[in-house]
């Protein structure tokens, strides 16, 4: 399916309601048209180009649901993906958290789409590869990237005059560059929704300077260090905390914002007081959609303020059971920084360690959001304010809150990307004294 | 369905908002999920389509697949269902080499004209990309195996069981679970079928029916006072099975160290449920670990994923090469350490074999996503690397002929790449029980089921947890632990395993959505064992407050 319309997706969702005969009837449709090309040992390894489109009808009879799926629009589909959610929803039990659908909003048009993304052609997206190609062969390295796009839209209906409608583009680049006898590796990250704000010869040329100066690295003893993590490494650490925000798993007791005694932590001070965590759809840097999957608005939503946990997130159940808004989940975060560059974090270091990516981070203690992960692809020591010399990888032993009560300074924020979730960011570098490493990893 | 999609719908994404619908519960009619599909005849014409159009624009190889993939997820928790999902996702994706290069492209265009301008798509992108190829792919020979089909030997497919017959089980495991003191139980049921036909120009056209199932649940129980919260996690396995995996046997059941149960072939999921809700509220008191070094009697459901992260990963062809040097990483198992012949992955003990027909395994298939028919080989040999996980293009670079078969895409719409096999620990030769093992440890940690687990990007350093820890001194079982985690360096883990238990011992763990590649692609995949004894293990704590 093309990107539709506004008008041409309310046409088509309409025609969908029309062939409702349930209490009430939500329709979701989504298209995504996604393309990549990856490269491994200077040469491309595989590309492709894929579009997805699926519609999603839900039905409900009193506190009866039933939802059903399709890949297919011409009128006998829809029509019979309605008639399949309303026989679903007639054999369905009562559902005792079944809340009604949302009536009519009113939403501001998102910033996420971006026309020279979505109008990309195989051959730029070729030409993008070989520039970063370009850059690790002169320097006889060993490039590894992937490049991909994403065009898309989504659009709701239902029954009681709801409709949303969004477009939204976006790009992701990463390369790994090691040196050709593999002692040495660097990483770099970049997403944006424009695809003229990627510069894929530049970030090829940071991760290039790391591979060439991470090569022999030495061996230090582990233990607490002072540590500056790029934003890219400070992304899957924070992401653990924004993915946690939930109020009912707190007030359930099973959250590390669930409080000894009952009740959560939400108000109280958990990090230090210079950090302010929010939301904001209308974010020129990070623009996402102005409203939810459930169709509720989108604003502007202060998470942590001065260090203290402002707002929870809430089912539309669960706020309704609490007695409070039903405040949607984000789908970014923005942290607030400093105006020290990562250069002017170093000069300003005694002692530390400059850490470009963390890597393989798993939970370890749901209780204190302990999280376990390694460096890779860039660990300096710093001293006197230079970087000294590469050093060994270690494996950490960290908690995120742990970590934000341990702050020394933030940098400059930049827009980056969790090699974990995919998700992009605007957050600072970090600087952070005692942080937590608790073994030594001979890889590269 | 990628990873990103299952955290979507498991609810742990980014935004508390995921769903792109409400919750729901009710138990979903099934007919999708059971309706027949192309006929072979029908599926046969589709592929020539596709080969023999690539062939007119000049390409040398071709492979189709189209493919039919049905997921059923069910998710309880306490006496509600909070989700069923059926998902039916059908297609064609279709690989080529021209100039040299792979091109692939995929539609859900299942038509004459679809496939047809698909394969054309394919051909484009392969001679635009062959521009940047240094070296033309390189195919094993693989012999056509003419017009075959082979199905996962079932007894029982479980998407034609009634929704509310599972649903029942499940709210039935959650109530056993607060009956003996959790305060809260989660449990899910994944089901996955895979219908697929592949035809490639070597002439083979291979019809196959894969079936996966995994039960699992979280229990936990919340202390409010002390704030403390602690989870059990299910002690079952993925399987390459039916819905007989969910019909509990008496012989399928082990017995486990404090009245724990371990299952092998089949499992019963309120019984586990039962007793986990006794651990967790065992573990809300236990005492916390002493850190230091500890002889380790690890079960199957733990030692399992241990195997996947520190051989199975290591030993992909395509990581030692440095294909994904950007994501997953590279390998400390390096050629030159292959070729040597004499270096020492483990101690003598140690045979760790790959095997893609093993029964009720997830990765059990008759042929690859690239038609190369499914097979059995060692990887280590007496503690000795002997060989790796390799695909069509890539099995020449070690110096062999003929492919391993572990090629894999996770639907028609992504490019099939080498995916880990089977991979398995061979059990010890001489009779020896777990309860022997336990007898045998002076001072030891038993550890069973999943939990934790970080590997580096070359897969040396790791750090493993599990869902249950009992402390063993002197041969006894003294009780519960916290705050467990082992860290160690897989060579020199493997060379402390003293240990092995025998074939009575021998169960699959399995890892339902395993991730590699970029695109993120998810594959299952099974791990045998037996309960295994690794001396000298440095064991940390990980109990922290905020």
């Amino acid at each position: 399916m093309a990107i539709l319309t506004k008008d041409e997706a309310h046409a088509l969702l309409k025609k969908v309601l029309s062939y409702s005969k349930a209490d009430e009837c939500e329709v979701n449709l989504n298209s995504n048209d996604s393309a990549n090309i990856r490269y491994a040992r200077n040469s491309v390894s595989t590309s492709g180009k894929v579009t997805q489109s699926q519609l999603v009808v839900s039905s409900a009879f009193g506190k009866k649901l039933g939802i059903a799926t399709i890949n297919e629009f011409d009128d006998a589909s829809l029509e019979k993906v309605v008639r399949r959610s309303e026989e679903l929803a007639k054999l369905a039990p009562e559902n005792p958290e079944y809340v009604p659908f949302l009536g009519p909003q009113t939403y501001p048009d998102s910033m996420m789409y971006v026309q020279s993304t979505a109008d990309i052609t195989p051959k730029l997206r070729a030409d993008l590869v070989a520039q970063s190609l370009n850059v690790a062969k002169n320097a006889k390295a060993v490039a590894a990237g992937f490049l991909e796009d994403n065009t898309s839209f989504n659009a709701m209906m239902n029954s009681k005059g709801l409709f949303a409608y969004n477009t939204s583009t976006n790009t992701n680049f990463s390369v790994t560059v090691r040196t050709e006898d593999g002692k040495g590796s660097g990483y770099a990250t970049r997403g944006y929704n424009d695809i003229r704000k990627l510069d894929t010869k530049k970030t090829t040329e940071i991760a290039t300077e790391k591979a060439v100066k991470s090569a022999n690295a030495k061996g230090i003893e582990p233990g607490k260090y002072t540590v500056i993590l790029e934003p890219a490494a400070a992304a899957v650490l924070l992401e653990r905390i924004f993915f946690g925000l939930d109020a009912r798993e707190a007030d359930e007791g099973r959250s590390f914002l669930s409080k000894a005694g009952g009740g959560t932590r939400l108000g109280e001070k958990l990090v230090d007081e210079r950090v302010n965590i929010y939301s904001d759809p209308m974010h020129p840097d990070l623009p996402t959609s102005t409203w939810s999957g459930d169709g509720r608005l989108q604003e502007k939503i202060s998470w942590i303020e001065k260090g203290v946990i402002k707002n929870l997130s809430y089912s539309r159940y669960w706020a309704e059971k609490k007695g409070v808004k039903a405040v949607p989940g984000p789908d970014a975060a923005i942290m607030e920084g400093g105006t020290k560059s990562l250069e002017e974090l170093i000069a300003g270091t005694k002692k530390g360690v400059l850490v470009t990516r963390l890597w393989y981070i798993r939970d370890v203690d749901p209780q204190s959001l302990l999280l376990t992960g390694l460096t890779r692809d860039g660990t300096f020591y710093i001293e006197n304010g230079k970087i000294q010399y590469p050093i060994k990888n270690f494996r950490f032993n960290e908690s995120p809150i742990i970590m934000l009560n341990n702050l020394e300074e933030l940098g400059k924020v930049e827009r980056t990307v969790s090699v974990e979730s995919n998700q992009n960011y605007l957050l600072p570098p970090l600087k952070i004294r005692d942080f937590t490493f608790s073994s030594l990893s001979d890889a590269v | 369905m990628k990873r990103r999609d299952f955290v979507q719908l498991t609810g742990a994404g980014i935004a508390g908002s995921i769903l792109s619908f409400p919750t729901f519960g009710n138990p979903v009619s099934v007919d999708k999920l059971v309706e027949p599909f192309l006929s072979v005849a029908a599926k046969k014409q589709l592929a020539d389509v596709a080969l023999n159009t690539a062939k007119l624009l000049g390409a040398t190889y071709t492979d189709v697949r189209i493919g039919r993939y049905l997921n059923q997820f069910i998710s309880t928790r306490e006496n509600k269902v909070q989700n069923i999902v059926n998902t039916e996702s059908f297609g064609v994706g279709i690989r080529v080499i021209a100039n040299g290069t792979w091109g692939f492209a995929a539609t859900n265009a299942v038509t004459n004209e679809g496939v047809k301008m698909a394969t054309e798509q394919a051909v484009r992108i392969a001679k635009a990309n062959s521009k940047y190829q240094k070296e033309p792919v390189v195919l094993a020979p693989n012999e056509g195996h003419g017009e075959v089909s082979w199905n996962t030997p079932l007894q029982k497919n479980s998407l034609e069981v009634p929704v509310a017959e599972k649903v029942d089980l499940l709210l039935r495991a959650n109530s056993e679970a607060l009956k003996n003191g959790a305060s809260f139980a989660n449990s899910n049921l994944f089901q996955v079928n895979e219908q697929k036909y592949f035809a490639s120009t070597d002439g083979s056209y291979i019809d196959q029916d894969i079936h996966r199932i995994w039960p699992t649940f979280t229990v936990s129980v919340t202390d409010r006072a002390s704030g403390k919260f602690k989870s059990r996690a299910a002690m079952s396995a993925p399987m390459g099975m039916g819905y007989e995996y969910m019909i509990p046997k008496p012989e399928d059941k082990l017995p486990g160290p404090s009245g724990m149960v371990l299952y092998r072939n089949s499992y019963d999921i309120i019984e586990d449920a039962a007793i986990a809700a006794r651990q967790a509220k065992e573990m809300i008191s236990a005492k916390s670990v002493e850190p230091g070094k500890y002889d380790l009697v690890l079960e199957p459901n733990h030692l399992g994923l241990t195997i996947h992260e520190s051989v199975g990963h290591p030993l992909e062809l395509d990581r030692i090469l440095g294909y994904e040097a950007n994501y997953a990483g590279t390998s400390f198992a390096t050629l030159d350490k292959l070729k040597s012949g004499t270096f020492n992955y483990g101690s003598k003990q140690v045979n760790i074999f790959a095997d893609k027909t093993q029964a009720g395994s997830l990765g059990a298939v008759g042929y690859d996503d690239e038609g190369v028919k499914a097979k059995r080989w060692d990887l280590i040999k007496a503690g000795i690397f002997v060989n790796v996980e390799a695909i069509r293009d890539q099995v020449h670079i070690v110096g062999q002929k003929e492919s391993h078969g572990c090629c894999y895409a996770q639907s028609w719409s992504d490019v099939q790449f080498q995916r880990m096999p089977n991979v398995s620990l061979a059990p010890g030769q001489e009779p020896y029980s777990s309860a022997q093992m336990i007898k045998d440890v002076e001072k030891g940690i038993y550890i069973a089921g999943r939990g934790s687990y970080s590997i580096d990007q070359q897969r040396y350093n790791f750090q493993f947890g599990g869902t249950a820890f009992y402390e063993i001194k002197n041969g006894e079982i003294t009780g519960m632990l916290n705050d467990v985690a082992y860290q160690s360096n897989t060579q020199e883990f493997w060379n402390s395993c003293a240990k092995i238990c025998d074939e009575k011992d021998y169960r699959l763990f399995g890892s339902f959505f395993d991730g590699k590649g970029q695109p993120s692609q998810i594959s299952a995949v099974s791990h045998g064992s037996s309960t295994s004894r690794f001396n000298g293990v440095n064991v940390i704590n990980t109990g922290r407050t905020i």
